[in-house]
């Protein structure tokens, strides 16, 4: 528990490898860091929506024909397991919130790096760990929720090594947590205050807070539940006089939470994008930071509403219903913001903006279904259909993975110093658009009528919007291809970006791209209006450390 | 990966990566303990309304009671409190450059959690059930024996930092991170007992 204090830079120089090396590492560097966890978590995207891939191909007829419904479950389970826990976490916190946080707080790396380092290198394990109980003894077969008694009677192996791999990955979710909030807290510039931070810090901080308050419960169940596996004990079985209602509260006290965590970071990324390429300063600031601490605060308190079917009690019903209806208030407040934000901006529609509109129509459309689903009487219509899949894949597809996209065209000329292709954005996003659309709209009238969600076999009057749905799973699919070659291409010989292309004014694009290691040559800029944009193009002063002041000089 | 890396500008990636390692800011480091002793006491929570529902909802099968037997809790508790005010005595005599008391004081707060993982180890064998015998039986174990693993950790970390403070100026009275760490982490675990003993054993 103690530590030395660290040698002189001039002795640890050479201890760190450099060049492309370092993407290998165990470095410190909370960029390099960063894109570990970006290139990391698109690799295991790649493999979840390969296992999505599987699932519509099998659900293209209404019999159990390409996998047997054994492997169907593992498929399913592998599924959900590696798109949250391998991909949309880490990426969302991980990947941008190591990367841009300590540009933004004005410091040269997170709180803790060798921590930062030691929570990127759980994941490969965890994840190939994950990956390799398929080969085993067969993955896990109960679902991402991994509800008991189903998990108990599935067989054991491929379950406990789930539990495994997701309580690394929640350790290293928590170690995270632990250095966003440190970084934000108490790593500011001299001079910078809380409401000066550009708004991916509050998102973060309040991300962080849910990690580590609601990680830990997780966690916990879990090892109780790999006990009920491996010695037998009856916590949460009800043949041995335990309850599985007790492990759906504590599994949801966590697993609400997650959605705001997988999705109040994309929030941030948004409200970062928009008012760069609409040159208009983000609307609404204060109220933003206090609909982010209101959403945190809700989400902690709203996880029964995942449970109206498990013989809830109906005063239980009543409050879960109305916290939830209460969410719609801190989000609608962000959607609005975000709408002024773009009323009369100078929209450039290129292919960061067309993700993060997306995002917008996704996001209200999913958070409608939402609101719906808080409702007890509809909730119990559609419990566990495909109206759920749709309602979840709105958010987190729709919404996160929109903006991790438009992200990665925003910040890409900062990772690598050249520009993404816009023409292959532009296909991109129009393919990945439609399909996710054709794919998932569908699965709400399918969960409407009664189709059972996690099952191989419908009933066949299902059958024909389960192909369009299979469809537009397709086109996702193929919409990887533009993007990858995009990525492929533009990161050798794409255009030169320069330090700024966007004119934006945080702090990450006032210093040279790729950043040096300090992240900025000379003292970190002292930026206490991250958004002051509006003035006629050719008047800003990137020099001019302040964004406000060059507005007001400007009118 | 290498094409991402391969733009690096040659004369900023010489650079040594070690730039934000701890000593270049003020100390965090105990600000991260106390995070994580907030994401470590949650787990305790879980645990604690997942052992309070149960109680509430699931009926006790016949012949199971929830009366123990309070003797050596009781004594065990005392151990356990006693050895935060030695804790705290130790840290004290270490801020006023009294290195041998801090070690001796250490070592008396060491002997206490060892003393206390004893009795439990005692009560364990003791007791008229076992693990798997009923819902109530294993919510006790894992109760107590993940608070159990807490303080063997802790005893664990009080013996490294006496072993470390044998040598004169390792902790000075400002700079003590090593103790004021295990010192933190010791009146959380003394904490989570006093919970566990009223909600287990009293209630």
């Amino acid at each position: 528990m103690t530590l030395t204090l660290p040698p002189p830079i001039s002795q640890t120089r050479g201890l760190q490898p450099e060049g492309w090396l370092r993407y290998l590492s165990f470095s410190l560097d909370h960029k390099v860091i960063g894109l570990q966890y970006l290139v990391t978590s698109f690799f295991f995207y790649l493999i979840g929506g390969a296992l999505a891939g599987m699932i519509r191909v099998e659900l293209l007829s209404p019999i159990s024909d390409f996998l047997p419904r054994e492997t169907y479950n593992e498929v399913l389970t592998l599924h959900g397991t590696v798109m949250i826990f391998l991909w949309i976490v880490p990426v969302v916190n991980g990947a941008f919130g190591n990367y841009l946080i300590p540009f933004y707080v004005g410091a040269r790396d997170m709180a803790f790096p060798r921590l930062n380092a030691v929570a990127f290198w759980l994941i490969p394990p965890a994840g190939f760990l994950l990956i390799a109980s398929y080969f085993i003894a067969g993955a896990a077969q109960s679902g991402w929720t991994a509800y008991p008694p189903l998990s108990l009677t599935t067989p054991a192996t491929g379950q406990v090594i789930w539990i495994l791999s997701v309580l690394l990955l929640g350790g290293s979710s928590i170690f995270g947590g632990i250095n966003f909030i440190a970084t934000v807290l108490k790593m500011r510039r001299p001079g910078l205050g809380m409401m000066q931070l550009p708004m991916y810090c509050w998102a973060m901080l309040g991300t962080s807070i849910l990690v580590v308050l609601a990680t830990p419960v997780l966690a916990g169940t879990l090892v109780l539940l790999s006990f009920d596996i491996i010695a037998h004990t009856g916590f949460f079985n009800p043949a041995l006089g335990g309850n599985a209602v007790v492990y759906q509260h504590l599994f949801w006290f966590y697993s609400h939470p997650a959605v705001y965590i997988m999705v109040l970071p994309a929030f941030g990324l948004v409200s970062e994008i928009l008012p760069v390429h609409a040159r208009k300063p983000l609307f609404g600031y204060t109220t933003m930071v206090y609909s982010i601490l209101g959403i945190v605060f809700l989400g902690l308190i709203v996880w029964a509403h995942h449970m109206f079917t498990s013989a809830t009690p109906p005063w239980m019903r009543l409050f879960f219903t109305i916290a939830t209806a209460f969410i719609a208030v801190p989000t609608g407040i962000k959607f609005f913001n975000w709408l002024a934000t773009l009323w009369g901006g100078k929209i450039a529609l290129n292919s960061a903006m067309l993700f993060s509109c997306a995002f917008i129509v996704h996001f209200v459309f999913g958070g409608i279904t939402g609101v719906a689903l808080a409702q007890v009487p509809f909730d119990i219509h559609v419990h566990d259909t495909y109206f759920v899949v749709g309602h979840f894949h709105y958010i987190v597809y729709g919404g996160t993975v929109f903006v991790v996209f438009g992200s990665i065209y925003h910040w890409f000329p900062k990772f690598t110093g050249r520009m993404l292709n816009e023409q292959l954005g532009r296909l991109h996003f129009l393919l990945t658009f439609i399909g996710f659309n054709l794919c998932f709209a569908p699965q709400h009238w399918l969960g409407l009528n009664g189709m059972p969600r996690r099952v191989a076999e419908y009933d066949p009057q299902f059958t024909l919007l389960n192909q369009l749905s299979s469809v537009g799973a397709l086109l996702m699919a193929v919409s990887t291809l533009p993007f990858l070659i995009n990525v492929a291409w533009s990161a050798i010989a794409g255009k030169v970006a320069g330090d700024n292309p966007w004119n934006a004014l945080t702090p990450e694009w006032l210093t040279s791209s790729p950043p040096p290691v300090a992240n900025w040559n000379g003292p970190a800029p002292l930026v206490t209006h991250p958004y002051g944009y509006g003035v006629p193009e050719g008047q800003i002063d990137l020099k001019a450390v302040s964004g406000l002041q060059i507005w007001s000089e400007g009118r | 990966m290498t094409t991402l890396t391969s733009r690096t500008d040659p004369s900023t990636s010489r650079q040594t990566e070690d730039h934000g390692a701890e000593g270049e800011h003020r100390d965090l480091r105990m600000f991260g303990l106390a995070t994580f002793l907030v994401a470590d006491g949650m787990t305790f929570a879980g645990f604690f309304a997942a052992y309070l529902t149960f109680r509430a909802v699931n009926p006790l099968p016949p012949g199971a009671t929830y009366e123990l037997e309070l003797i050596l809790p009781t004594l065990n508790t005392a151990l356990l409190v006693a050895s935060s005010f030695t804790f705290h005595r130790a840290a004290s005599e270490l801020r006023q450059s009294r290195n041998g008391a801090c070690r001796l004081w250490l070592l008396i707060t060491a002997g206490l959690g060892l003393a206390f993982l004893a009795g439990q180890m005692v009560e364990y064998f003791s007791l008229p059930f076992g693990l798997t015998d009923n819902l109530y039986a294993s919510t006790f174990y894992a109760l107590t024996g993940f608070h159990g693993l807490h303080v063997s950790l802790g005893a664990l970390m009080i013996l490294i930092v006496w072993w470390q403070a044998r040598v004169p100026g390792r902790f000075t009275p400002e700079h003590h991170f090593g103790v004021e760490a295990a010192e933190l982490y010791w009146h959380f675990v003394d904490g989570i007992w006093l919970v566990l003993f009223g909600i287990l054993y009293l209630l």
